[in-house]
């Protein structure tokens, strides 16, 4: 039984300002499944899409921004919940926080300049805990932050006296306060340095085993995954192009954006210079026809212009979405 | 707290003495621009209007007068005098109520202007920036559109344009308020409920006038600024772990909404102070816009630079006193 | 310039509304110029009438087809908030450039007077100043002593448009170039300031037209020519109130309303057509 199986779900932004309207197809025709205690990793570069997909699935969606089509079913101890349709009360009660929680991308900002760190926490924990008690409250939060290593006083601090590795780490403490069955983090060691993104992954890793439960990792940084994920998918203009366990993306990877990406990562010792794909990454609100990938694709035939190539099964794991793919698995 | 005071406060506190430097520089400077000579051309004008005086007083009038226009001197020594006499508080004698000092006149209209200044900008900041949050942040309901309409009708408007509008209203077709003067003439103060009563309602229509036009600039400002703060990352954030809304209003955004709100107070504090000036003429309230009026009428010279540099050492301090006060909303300004 | 007022004219209600009360302003200034009535002059038509077909605003107590007076009534007061708009914004632009482009201890000693004349309350001085030149001050006279005072807001807004553009590389690419500070200023970061010197224009053209309507009250501006608040000067001092000549007061009322909405919604709808954000949504990017 899945955690969440994602079918055929659509999510534009459709903007209209003077008279110009405009749709940016932000989410396009994305499958997926994400399994119990696993750590599954969204790669893609900048504005493919990927924060917005997180957005459709954990139930945040406000205008400008639109499901148009697509199924979502969450399974929460046995009980299947379609994620689109969920009261907001509901919503905002009982999935939020206890069985989906997020840490934001930029979560450097998320905490509020005018009050202390306390005062979030409070208000995180009373809203789904009902934990009125001040001493109760003061316990529950001092023994989660022990546990994750961070010093307790950090309740205490203002968000502008406190390092950008703290307010990362403050957010994933935030965030599994209490044991919820998914953690989404976006981009969650972008703009820290080495070795603090480090400590950063470590926690999560950490995290996770103890509680076996699933994270949804999104970062463009694919050393990053190849650290932590069991799973690895990739993204490419709305779209999941690839898919498959860690050690097989970057061992065999079968489509040729994913090929690129493995490439271009830097290899100890290796003093070659490496490819840059040509050409920008696609408008959203006009993009490609055909295969996505094909203007910027080094292997791109006349078919790829014009045909959208659909998902193709490699292994019981592993799939990828090429023309080149499908011939060879047809011959 | 080291970085704070050189920071923050010692800032603050140099451009409230330029704000007073440059505003009693400017007022010394300009009899200076006048073409003609300005004490005799005084003298006269009193003369004309028709106020009696013997010899002596006017040779005691000219005196003051060349006083009141530092006149004596060089340039640089009648700076200087000029100087010396605002820090003793003395702004010379009023010409029309010979030779009461000006700011006794002033002492006497200060309270009815700052009464008046005070409850009507207190209450117009308060629910303007409420409802202008509340109208950002939940659905658009139709008394916030009519509020919003109306707002943005009212906001251009001189304030001596909206008191006239008032005016006809209420004082012709509603005559619940007086329409105008803020004491029975002839009666002198006495604290009673019935004297509280009276001043009540004979300040009803300035302060509304001031309310309803403060307020509608508040709104505006309120809504503009919730919108932006909208979309901050710890406001979206607040709304993913699913907090409440009122409680994302209250505690995430007017905390953060209102900061610029506050220095928006600070630097309009001179134009409201304006605008309650003009409103105190046409419901003729006995503040200091109505002692202006006076000393127009009256040619007082005197007493309208009396008035004029008090007005902005009044206003000064008023900002300085905010810009001390900001500091308690803003832990980032406290603790730097 | 055309597609942007269709644009607007089709897209935006505040626009229209905009629209058709400026209009009504420039019609109502531009037949001044054949008035059959000369301002200056009393006792031209029967006195205290009530609006009619024959005196649409009604007459005075002066003697005064009012409507013939407020076509001239609008036309000084536009023209005053011209000239005040014009003066202030050359010392807007000059101080904002200079501040925001040199930065330092100019930027500080510009500001500090700046933010002086932001906090002042300026009534009482123009009050003071118009004082002591009243009677001798025509309208451009007092045009441009508005205009002295009405230029702080502005340059600050000015001077952090010029902060960020500094931070983008064309000025780097500019000064690597070995441009003068002055070509910098003028040919770089104007075109970009310009349209927000547009928008600020108008709400400073309100500010003085409004300053000029509480002087005026006061009997502090020329008497002798009609604007929007020497009519209410005339009438004060004739207590059309009172007398229950009350379109005398209505019209100046009503005329200045029209014009300071029409004025007032041109520079919100005119902000958010520049506003970043909007444009963004605009060009799609
Ligand atoms: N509120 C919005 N209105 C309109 N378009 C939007 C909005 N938010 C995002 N987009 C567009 O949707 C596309 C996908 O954005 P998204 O934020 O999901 O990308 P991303 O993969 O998370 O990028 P990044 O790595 O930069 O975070 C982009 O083209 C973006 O411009
Ligand atoms: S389908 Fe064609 S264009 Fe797309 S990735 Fe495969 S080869 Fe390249
Ligand atoms: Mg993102």
């Amino acid at each position: 039984m899945p955690l969440l199986s994602v079918k055929n779900l659509h999510a534009y932004y459709r903007t209209e300002a003077y008279g110009i309207s405009r749709t940016v197809r932000a989410v396009d025709d994305v499958s997926f499944e994400l399994q119990k205690n696993e750590i599954y990793g969204i790669a893609g570069e900048s504005s493919c899409g990927k924060t917005t997909l997180i957005k459709v699935i954990s139930g945040s969606i406000k205008p400008p921004l639109r499901i148009e089509g697509g199924t979502m079913t969450y399974t929460f101890d046995g009980r299947d919940v379609d994620i689109a349709s969920v009261a907001p009360e509901v919503m905002r009660r009982e999935i939020r926080w206890k069985e989906i929680s997020y840490v934001m991308q930029g979560s450097m900002s998320i905490l509020n300049p005018v009050r202390r760190v306390r005062r979030i926490f409070r208000h995180v924990v009373d809203t789904h805990q009902g934990i009125d008690d001040k001493r109760k409250f003061e316990a529950l939060c001092r023994d989660h932050l022990k546990k994750l290593g961070l010093p307790p006083d950090i309740l205490q601090a203002y968000p502008h006296q406190l390092s950008g590795g703290m307010k990362q780490r403050i957010a994933i403490a935030l965030a599994t306060i209490f044991r919820p069955s998914l953690i989404i983090a976006d981009e969650p060691t972008t703009a820290l340095d080495v070795v603090v993104q480090r400590g950063v992954l470590q926690l999560l890793k950490d995290i996770q085993a103890e509680s076996s439960n699933t994270v949804l990792l999104v970062t463009h940084d694919m050393a990053v995954h190849a650290n932590v994920a069991d799973r690895v998918a990739i993204m490419y203009a709305g779209t999941i192009v690839e898919e498959g366990p860690t050690e097989v993306i970057f061992g065999a990877p079968q489509h040729p954006y994913t090929q690129h990406l493995i490439a271009s990562l830097p290899v100890i010792g290796d003093k070659g210079t490496r490819s840059a794909l040509p050409g920008a990454p696609p408008n959203l609100a006009s993009p490609p026809s055909g295969c996505r990938f094909h203007p910027r694709c080094p292997m791109a035939k006349e078919i790829c212009r014009r045909v959208v190539p659909s998902m193709i099964q490699l292994d019981t794991l592993h799939r990828a979405a090429c023309h080149l793919v499908g011939e060879r698995e047809e011959a | 707290m080291r970085n704070f005071i050189l920071r923050y406060l010692l800032p603050r506190l140099g451009q409230y003495l330029v704000v007073i430097f440059l505003g009693v520089t400017i007022t010394y400077i300009i009899p200076r621009l006048s073409p003609s000579d300005p004490v005799e051309r005084q003298v006269a004008e009193i003369m004309v209007s028709g106020a009696h005086f013997g010899p002596e007083a006017i040779a005691h009038m000219r005196d003051a007068l060349t006083d009141m226009y530092g006149l004596r001197g060089s340039p640089i020594e009648q700076y200087l005098a000029f100087w010396a006499r605002m820090f003793q508080g003395d702004l010379g004698p009023s010409l029309s109520r010979f030779p009461t000092p000006v700011i006794s006149l002033i002492a006497r209209a200060l309270p009815w202007t700052l009464g008046l200044l005070i409850t009507a900008v207190m209450i117009s900041w308060v629910i303007g920036n409420i409802l202008g949050a509340y109208a950002s942040y939940y659905e658009k309901s139709g008394i916030m559109k009519v509020i919003d309409v109306a707002s943005q009708a009212v906001r251009p408007i001189p304030y001596y344009i909206v008191a006239v509008i008032f005016l006809i209203v209420f004082a012709y077709f509603f005559p619940i308020f007086p329409a105008g003067g803020a004491y029975p003439v002839g009666r002198r103060i006495e604290m009673s409920i019935w004297a509280v009563q009276t001043i009540l309602r004979h300040s009803a229509l300035p302060a509304l006038s001031l309310v309803t036009v403060g307020m509608g600039a508040w709104f505006i400002g309120m809504k503009s600024l919730t919108s932006n703060i909208i979309s901050e990352d710890y406001v979206v954030y607040a709304e993913v772990t699913g907090l409440p809304q009122r409680k994302i209003l209250y505690g995430y955004i007017m905390p953060n909404a209102l900061l610029p709100q506050v220095t928006g107070l600070a630097l309009n504090l001179g134009m409201i102070f304006s605008g309650a000036l003009i409103l105190e003429v046409v419901f003729v309230y006995p503040g200091m816009g109505m002692l202006t009026y006076q000393a127009v009428l009256a040619n007082d010279y005197s007493l309208i630079m009396g008035i004029a540099i008090f007005s902005i050492v009044g206003v000064a301090t008023a900002v300085l006193i905010l810009d001390l006060i900001y500091p308690l909303f803003d832990p980032r300004v406290r603790h730097q | 310039m055309l597609k942007v007022i269709r644009d607007l004219l089709r897209y935006d209600g505040r626009f229209r509304v905009a629209f058709i009360f400026l209009l009504a302003t420039f019609i109502m200034s531009a037949i001044s110029y054949v008035s059959p009535q000369d301002p200056g002059r009393t006792f031209q038509v029967p006195l205290d009438r009530s609006p009619s077909l024959q005196y649409p605003f009604g007459t005075n107590s002066r003697g005064q087809d009012v409507f013939w007076w407020m076509t001239f009534a609008v036309r000084n007061s536009l023209y005053l908030g011209l000239i005040t708009a014009a003066v202030s914004r050359v010392i807007a632009i000059f101080v904002g450039l200079t501040a925001g482009y040199r930065g330092g201890y100019v930027d500080r000693i510009l500001m500090s007077v700046n933010d002086s004349f932001v906090v002042m309350p300026v009534l009482p001085l123009l009050i003071l100043l118009s004082f002591l030149f009243r009677g001798r001050m025509g309208l451009t006279g007092l045009g441009v002593l508005m205009g002295l005072f009405g230029w702080p807001w502005d340059a600050r807004l000015i001077r952090s448009q010029v902060l960020s553009l500094k931070e983008r590389s064309f000025t780097r690419t500019a000064q690597y170039c070995g441009a003068k500070d002055f070509h910098i200023t003028i040919f770089e970061h104007l075109p970009f300031v310009l349209p927000i010197v547009f928008a600020t224009t108008i709400n400073n053209m309100i500010w003085s037209i409004g300053m000029e309507v509480t002087l005026g009250v006061l009997g502090l501006s020329n008497v002798t020519l009609p604007t929007i608040g020497t009519t209410i000067y005339w009438a004060n001092a004739h207590q059309a109130m009172v007398a229950g000549i009350w379109w005398w007061l209505m019209a100046p009322v009503v005329v200045s309303v029209v014009m300071f909405l029409g004025l007032y919604l041109l520079s919100q709808s005119v902000n958010e057509y520049i506003d970043p954000r909007t444009r963004l949504r605009r060009i799609g990017a």
